[in-house]
């Protein structure tokens, strides 16, 4: 019998075989926390005096949820969260650097490892073919302690992309319409496995906005094989020793198997306020927008960037929206530069910010004001979650984001792509079901 | 362990930034501060009315949303002793138990807000006082319970010094 992509790499780490429903106590391979979450992990360890990493050079600390500090009491935990790694030997990215899963990603994790981070979006290293998932901070602290985990292996659902998405639809559009499709607890406990040839056909950074939503289905984690996109990345960030072929058996078990056909979906909107209530494009129109926020770890990587960029060309910003572009990583930031997309951004009006969360949840760089429309490509829309819970939060892909940023209200991306719009098709929506 | 307390009623999706919202983000490293707002955005009359015992009762997928575990850590603060739900999202589910905090699967429909609860831990069992009804509530996993009588996850590995599942 074969094994899920979850059963191989956990029962390489159990150091047997596993099947969905065990549980298994594993070392893990990279360790994360951020500013939100470090602290009361640090606190943790203090109370029972296991002040220790057991793998330092492999775990970090990330200031990116509030960076730069917007207040006196997070700058002290920015300070608690130094200390802790110059007496641990962990190592810190410090503000500017990046957002966590981004820069874990780009430097820190390789296929067929374990990663526990203390931040729900771990779960985004699962497209470098790694188990990454998310925990709360006193998990992550004992599991950066003691060098290990205890976990439930996960039932699988694969979910089977094929076909080529239309021009102006991309990855965040098929995991909103999944989203929709199965609700926000549908894959509860699970672990997501994405396959088929648009998954294949798909750039890495297309894969970990996948990867990086699982979470939004109720999933632990969003797995995806590893093959010569990932071998090239590796190449690219001067590891490419670490390269591991590893995909899931076509004979495992898996719970479910969903297909979509990629080719039938349409720019696919998140109402507030919750990610399952998504709506296609024709049915999200005319709503008035006061930002856009482009950014996070779901959509904020160079290519994202470019779509933004091909849309803004030759366009005006509305005078009455606001646009925020934060990108994900400092490596990001350096090759929109240099391809001269932030001079073309800031040129169109966007406020471009520091490497980091921006305003995603809340903090500090753009809280909406009462009754305001936020049209965002970040992962949720909860009420309360830009930092005030009279706005309102609209999920995107960063095409239908930034088309929005020149309209002032949501428009159809494809027409600014493709120039026309594609008519007479027939799109798939989706409605979430309670059962 | 018996508990007792009444019950405050919520609905489906209760996030974690229904529960702790990201603008007291500041206050992560200040929690009795920060647990006087607990559930503010939910209910702004919550945490005044709160007392020491009372159960959360949600619906579905309640406490989805981020990793913070600051979420069951200021409900347990502000004097809950267990939260109730038809379901939990994963992060918070195993959070709860970590910080001590029983996270009960049962059919919440039949109980009421303001109702009077009286849960056996050991038993299973939930007593409705008001209306009268009994639910059965589904066990914790094993490992989950080794970890809830220790107190905690804290608790449960300075007591074995290591994981002590089975
Ligand atoms: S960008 Fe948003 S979702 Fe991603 S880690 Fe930061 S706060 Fe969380």
């Amino acid at each position: 019998m074969g094994k899920t992509l979850a059963e191989k790499i956990i029962g390489k780490h159990a150091g047997k075989e596993v099947s969905a429903g065990e549980i298994v106590v594993v070392p893990v391979d990279v360790c994360l926390m951020q500013d939100g979450t470090a602290p009361l992990a640090i606190r943790q360890l203090q109370k029972i005096n296991l002040e220790k990493a057991a793998n330092p050079k492999r775990t970090v600390l990330f200031l990116d949820h509030a960076a730069p500090s917007p207040r006196k009491e997070l700058s002290n935990d920015h300070i608690t969260i130094r200390k802790f790694a110059e007496k641990t030997g962990c190592k810190i990215s410090d503000v500017g650097m990046g957002i966590c899963h981004q820069v874990i990603f780009e430097q820190y994790l390789n296929p067929g490892e374990i990663l526990i981070g203390a931040d729900s979006h771990t779960c985004t290293g699962g497209a470098m073919a790694a188990f990454s998932t998310g925990m709360g901070s006193t998990d992550v602290a004992i599991g950066i302690a003691l060098g290990k985990t205890w976990f439930r292996v996960p039932e699988t659902f694969k979910i089977e992309v094929t076909g080529q998405f239309q021009p102006g639809v991309y990855s965040k559009d098929l995991i909103l319409y999944l989203i929709g499709l199965i609700g926000a607890d549908g894959a509860t406990y699970k672990s997501l496995e994405f396959t088929g040839d648009t998954i294949d056909n798909m750039s890495i950074s297309s894969r970990m906005t996948l990867s990086n939503m699982a979470i939004e289905s109720g999933a632990k984690a969003g797995l995806i094989q590893s093959d010569k996109k990932t071998k090239e990345f590796l190449q690219k960030w001067g590891r490419v020793s670490k390269y591991k072929e590893l995909k899931g058996d076509e004979d495992a078990v898996f719970e479910k198997v969903i297909k979509i056909d990629a080719s039938r979906l349409a720019p696919t909107v998140s109402f507030p306020h919750t990610v399952d209530n998504t709506k296609p494009i024709n049915e999200s129109l005319e709503i008035k927008i006061d930002q856009v926020f482009l950014g996070t770890c779901t959509n904020g990587r160079l290519e994202d960037i470019e779509i933004a960029c091909q849309i803004i060309k030759g366009r005006k910003k509305n005078p009455k929206t606001r646009f925020i572009v934060v990108p994900a990583s400092k490596s990001v930031f350096l090759d929109a530069m240099s391809k001269g997309y932030i001079k073309q951004l800031v040129e169109f009006g966007a406020a471009v910010l520091a490497p980091g969360c921006g305003p995603c949840v809340g903090v500090h760089e753009g809280i909406l004001g009462d009754g305001e429309n936020c049209i965002s490509t970040q992962n949720r829309n909860f009420k309360g979650r830009m930092g005030n819970p009279d706005a309102f939060i609209y999920l995107a892909s960063p095409a239908t984001a930034v088309a929005a940023a020149v309209a002032g209200e949501i428009v159809d991306p494809r027409e600014f792509i493709a120039k026309k719009k594609p008519k007479g098709r027939k799109v798939k929506t989706a409605r979430r079901k309670r059962k | 362990m018996i508990l007792k307390g009444k019950v405050f009623k919520f609905g489906d999706d209760i996030s974690t930034d229904l529960i702790a919202p990201g603008r007291y983000f500041h206050l992560r490293s200040n929690l009795p501060e920060m647990a006087k707002h607990v559930l503010e955005d939910a209910d702004t009359t919550f945490a005044s009315k709160v007392q020491k015992g009372d159960f959360v009762v949600g619906g579905e997928n309640f406490g989805l949303g981020s990793s913070r575990e600051h979420a069951p850590t200021i409900i347990k603060l502000a004097g809950v002793s267990a939260v109730l739900a038809k379901s939990f999202a994963r992060i918070f589910y195993r959070n709860a138990i970590n910080v001590g905090l029983p996270a009960l699967i049962c059919d919440t429909d039949k109980i009421s807000g303001g109702d009077e609860l009286e849960v056996d831990l050991e038993k299973g069992e939930i007593k409705d006082l008001t209306n009268g009804v009994v639910l059965k509530f589904a066990p914790l996993p094993k490992a989950m319970i080794h970890i809830l009588n220790d107190g905690g996850l804290i608790d449960h590995i300075q007591k074995h010094g290591d994981f002590k599942l089975d």
